[in-house]
């Protein structure tokens, strides 16, 4: 992410719609997915993603469980809760809502 | 997360932290297995200290997270400092523990609401006035005849509630032998209906109960009676049991909790008052009056319309006086009638002990407080020595909050640690306390629960001690500035003239504790060598009682019959023992004159009873057994001195006035030394002693029957009470219709009088030992902190030539000078509370200077004991050694 300020308050909508379609995801391989599916365009700033897994986790969205790989070493995987579905259902909504108007915006001016 | 793994988080912080850098861990070999460079995907993730802090601070809950370091790191402080930190909490014990139990019992006897509904609508009903003989006082005794036309004048805006005082009676479910002691109230039978009570088992007495004189013969049993002497058996109801002459009947058994309205007593067995013999008498007052004021009643015109009930009663009664004048009768009457709340009931050692336990709850107080300055100036050397400590915290970024909760966490181990042992004395001090209050035949019997009201005082008490001794310190502590602290030069003088002050505090408080305790140490010591008159050495008394009235040969023939019962010394027959309670009295009348006002006391005996109590006879002879009452009597030197002006009375004779208009008459035979009638508080009364053979009120040439006697046994040995059941015995074999009802010596019943002077006085002396030994282990410890924080100085001056007597005087002048102000404050403390003590106080002045000299002598030597240790450390101080080491 070169310009952090981009992507205020959207880390938590992107891993949230992530683990909606992709459950059971490793902290890794979320960041990856974001930056996969954004054609390397947004690129997760990796210290503040697991504070913001923590801080969803503690919120109830996310759960979290210990597994142990084949390799032997043990992974923590993500999925989504049922207060998360609700909770990116309403950001998803609230970033259309705001995206749509800072585009009339750009459009108009 | 639930708020509960949080908290369970801050308990396991380790195990948190792995699990946070295990997934950081494997975020990294993630990254290596893409191929990507380890140092690259390492510098990408950031520190991974700060994410952790960050990820953890979510996880658990902060605040206690940092309460949990802080009670480690206290831990570890207080165990550093073993003796200091055990001595702290074990004198804040001995203070929380005293504080708690003496709330206990405060509470108990005089807080605690009766377990009735709407204990606040109770009212106790008393008369105010002043006794010719004991001063101002209230008195609650009512008779029933006026209880009956004051209920009625109170109809719709007050129930009124007869209770009789409580007594100890004799009861038996069998034969006369297995005769048992049990405490039995008269109550009307409206009074559990009135007080929202119900049964356990069977019924409880109803106002159909209580109708009519000696008509209801039925008995409800306290829930604890049934318990302790039925062991809850439910076939109690319908067993009868004989009282006197009576056989009344169990009805049913009373709620748990409910226990009487005496506090200090806990009642046995409920009868109604209609069975009571005084039911019908207007001159036998024998019960309170409670009264359940309905909601919104004015509680002046109530008391106004009872007053008025009750004054006309007495006026129509005054009538039939005789020998009064009408200013005597107008005195008489000018009693007004008092409301007093009673919502925790009302009993006689409410008012004999209310004082006696407040002044208790200061003295223990004051020690605790003692104790709060101690442990206070223990944190603030602490703190000193931990100066550079905080500085640096505050250097490294801890908030002032942070380092006040630090070292408030601290104090809180130190006062719950004390809390902990002091609720243990507290659960054993209180019953041991109120075993303590046992005058002979009616020791205190309290219910002491320890439930939420006293946990809750205990708890906010153990809060409010650790922010006073604890809140100082820490603010003092976080105000630390770093920069002067660090370089090692904060100014000592602040910190020690919080110490000096807290010392000067102590002296004071310590000063009045020792005052109090010695006046009341005074108090009982005067009491128990005041001389009674006669000698209560070896005395045994046994209380005699026969089913109905005796003749006089037989109480004769019993007394002849114990006297030659190997180990009795000498035997007489009495109405009753001395100073037991008993106390007839009347006007008197010298060769027809009006009586001069004052009241005569009187007593029936058989001769050979002032031989044996050991009384003078200071003139004329002893009665012979052919003398009768009435007709002749043996008078003591007061009665002498008031009604015969002096002069020796034998051969005089006198009248004596009963107020129902009739009189007796008598011929002095003997004149006796005085003694202690009632009470060794009072002085001694005029007194005439009756023989014990009476002529029978109607048949003047017939001697009366007796029911009741008192034999007076001197034993031989040193030990009476041992003689106890043989006397029992022997007493039934003089005559077997005679029953033994009550053995006691006769130093027991006078040491009943001294009982709450005894408490007083051990109790106040303990808390005086206690308050000294403190203040003295405080005064010790801050001459030896600040000789330690000014050993340079001393250096310093010893090498510049000071000598020995100068440096003590140096460290010892500041903390002196503030133990002699403390002592003055302490001083005026004791004048000004000592009018709150002054009822508990027996011909102690508290400006006698030997009062005043004990505990100024006594601190002074224990100041100057504590302050030894450190000055000699002082004086030995090797300059050279000191300042080299510098």
């Amino acid at each position: 992410m070169r310009n952090p300020d981009a992507l205020q308050g959207s880390l938590d909508l992107l891993v949230l719609k992530i683990l909606s379609r992709r459950p059971q995801l490793h902290g890794y391989a979320i960041m990856s997915a974001i930056q996969d599916m954004s054609g390397d365009v947004l690129r997760a700033e990796e210290g503040s993603l697991y504070p913001a897994l923590h801080r969803m986790e503690e919120s109830g969205w996310i759960r979290a469980k210990w597994i142990t790989k084949e390799s032997g070493r043990r992974a923590r995987l993500y999925e989504l809760t049922g207060a998360g579905r609700k909770q990116l259902a309403a950001a998803e909504s609230r970033w259309q809502a705001v995206t749509a108007a800072v585009n009339r915006v750009l459009r108009m001016a | 997360m639930s708020w509960w793994t949080r908290v369970a988080n801050v308990l396991r912080p380790d195990r948190l932290s792995r699990e946070i850098d295990e997934e950081l861990q494997a975020h990294l070999e993630e990254a290596v297995e893409h191929g990507r460079d380890a140092g690259e995907a390492r510098s990408a993730l950031g520190s991974a200290l700060r994410l952790r802090e960050e990820s953890l601070d979510v996880r658990l809950i902060v605040w206690l997270d940092s309460l949990r370091a802080d009670a480690v790191f206290g831990w570890r402080q207080l165990t550093k400092n073993k003796v200091a930190s055990a001595a702290a909490i074990l004198s804040l014990a001995l203070g929380i523990g005293a504080c708690t139990s003496a709330f206990r019992l405060i509470d108990a006897l005089l807080l605690r609401p009766l377990p009735v509904t709407h204990p606040e609508q109770l009212y106790t009903l008393a008369r105010t006035g002043v006794d010719p003989e004991r001063g101002f006082e209230t008195f609650d005794g009512w008779a029933y005849p006026d209880f009956q036309l004051m209920r009625a004048a109170a109809k719709g805006e007050a129930e009124l509630i007869a209770i009789s005082y409580s007594a100890r009676a004799d009861v038996t479910y069998g034969s006369d032998q297995d005769m048992e002691k049990a405490y039995l109230q008269y109550v009307s039978g409206w009074m559990f209906s009135s007080f929202g009570l119900r049964p356990t088992l069977g019924r409880l007495l109803t106002e159909s109960d209580d109708l009519k004189p000696h008509a209801h013969p039925y008995a409800v049993l306290s829930y604890d009676y049934w318990k302790h002497r039925f062991g809850e058996d439910p076939k109690v109801i319908g067993r009868t049991f004989r009282m006197g002459n009576d056989v009344y009947q169990i009805v049913g058994v009373g709620p748990q909790r409910f226990t009487g309205t005496e506090p200090g007593t806990i009642i046995d067995i409920f009868v109604p008052t209609m069975m009571h013999p005084g039911a019908v008498r207007p001159d036998w007052t024998w019960m309170r009056t409670l009264a359940r004021v309905n909601p919104g009643v004015a509680l002046e015109p109530l008391r106004a319309r009872l007053d008025a009930t009750s004054r006309a009663f007495e006026r129509d009664r005054a009538n039939g006086f005789r020998g009064m004048s009408q200013r005597e009768i107008d005195e008489y009457l000018n009693h007004p009638l008092i409301l007093e709340p009673a919502a925790s009931g009302a009993s006689g050692l409410q008012s004999d002990y209310r004082s006696s336990l407040a002044a208790l709850g200061v003295l223990v107080a004051l020690v605790l407080l003692i104790a709060c300055a101690n442990v206070a100036n223990l944190m603030t050397a602490q703190a000193a020595a931990r100066a550079r400590e905080m500085a640096l915290r505050v250097s490294i970024g801890a908030g002032r909050r942070r380092l006040v909760q630090l070292v408030l966490v601290e104090s809180a181990w130190l006062a719950f640690l004390a809390a902990a042992l002091g609720g243990l004395f507290a659960w054993w001090s209180a019953p041991v306390v109120v075993g303590m209050i046992n005058p002979s035949d009616n020791p205190a019997r309290l219910f002491l629960p320890a439930d939420w009201r006293v946990v809750g005082f205990g708890l906010a008490l153990t809060v409010g001690v650790m922010l006073l001794f604890g809140l100082a310190p820490a603010l003092r502590a976080s105000s630390v500035q770093p920069v002067s602290a660090l370089k090692g030069g904060e100014d000592p003088h602040s910190r020690r003239r919080l110490m000096h002050g807290l010392i000067g505090v102590q002296t004071a408080f310590c000063f009045l504790v020792l005052f109090v305790a010695g006046l009341f140490v005074a108090t009982f010591q005067r009491l128990s060598n005041r001389p009674t008159g006669f000698s209560a050495d070896r005395l045994l008394t046994l209380d005699t009682v026969a089913r109905r009235p005796q003749p006089q040969a037989y109480w004769d023939q019993t007394m002849r019959h114990l006297q030659e019962v190997p180990g009795v010394e000498s035997g007489a027959l009495a109405s009753a023992p001395l100073m037991a309670g008993m106390d007839w009295n009347n006007m008197v009348s010298v060769n027809g004159a009006p009586p001069n006002g004052v009241i005569g006391h009187f007593m029936n005996v058989s001769p050979g009873w002032i031989e044996t109590m050991k009384i003078p006879l200071i003139g004329g002879r002893d009665f012979r057994p052919s003398d009768t009452y009435p007709g002749a009597a043996l008078v003591n030197q007061t009665f002498a001195k008031e009604y015969f002006n002096g002069e020796n009375p034998v051969g005089k004779s006198f009248d004596m006035l009963f107020s129902g208009g009739s009189s007796a008459h008598f011929e002095v035979v003997g004149l006796v030394g005085d003694v202690c009638y009632r009470d060794v508080h009072e002085p001694m009364p005029p007194q005439a002693y009756y023989p014990f053979r009476s002529l029978d009120a109607k048949n003047a040439s017939e001697i009366k029957d007796q029911q009741y006697a008192t034999f007076i046994v001197r034993t031989a040995g040193a030990k009476p009470l041992a003689m106890a059941s043989i006397l029992r015995r022997e007493v039934a074999r003089g005559w077997p219709e005679f029953r033994v009802s009550n053995v006691r010596t006769q130093l027991e019943i006078n040491q009943s009088h001294t009982v709450r002077e005894r408490l007083l006085a051990r109790l106040a002396f303990f808390f005086g030992v206690v308050a000294l030994l403190l203040a003295g282990v405080g005064l010790y410890g801050v001459l030896d902190y600040s000789v330690l924080q000014r050993r340079r100085e001393v250096a310093i001056r010893m090498a510049l030539g000071a000598q020995a007597g100068d440096v003590a005087r140096r460290v010892t002048a500041d903390v002196f000078s503030m133990v002699i102000a403390g002592a003055l404050a302490g001083l005026a403390l004791g004048f000004a509370s000592v009018r709150y003590i002054e009822s508990l106080l027996y011909q102690v002045k508290p400006t006698d200077p030997r009062m005043l000299a004990l505990p100024a002598f006594t601190i002074l030597v224990a100041a100057l004991v504590a302050a030894l240790p450190p000055v000699i450390r002082a004086v030995r101080i090797d300059p050279a050694l000191m300042l080299r080491a510098e």
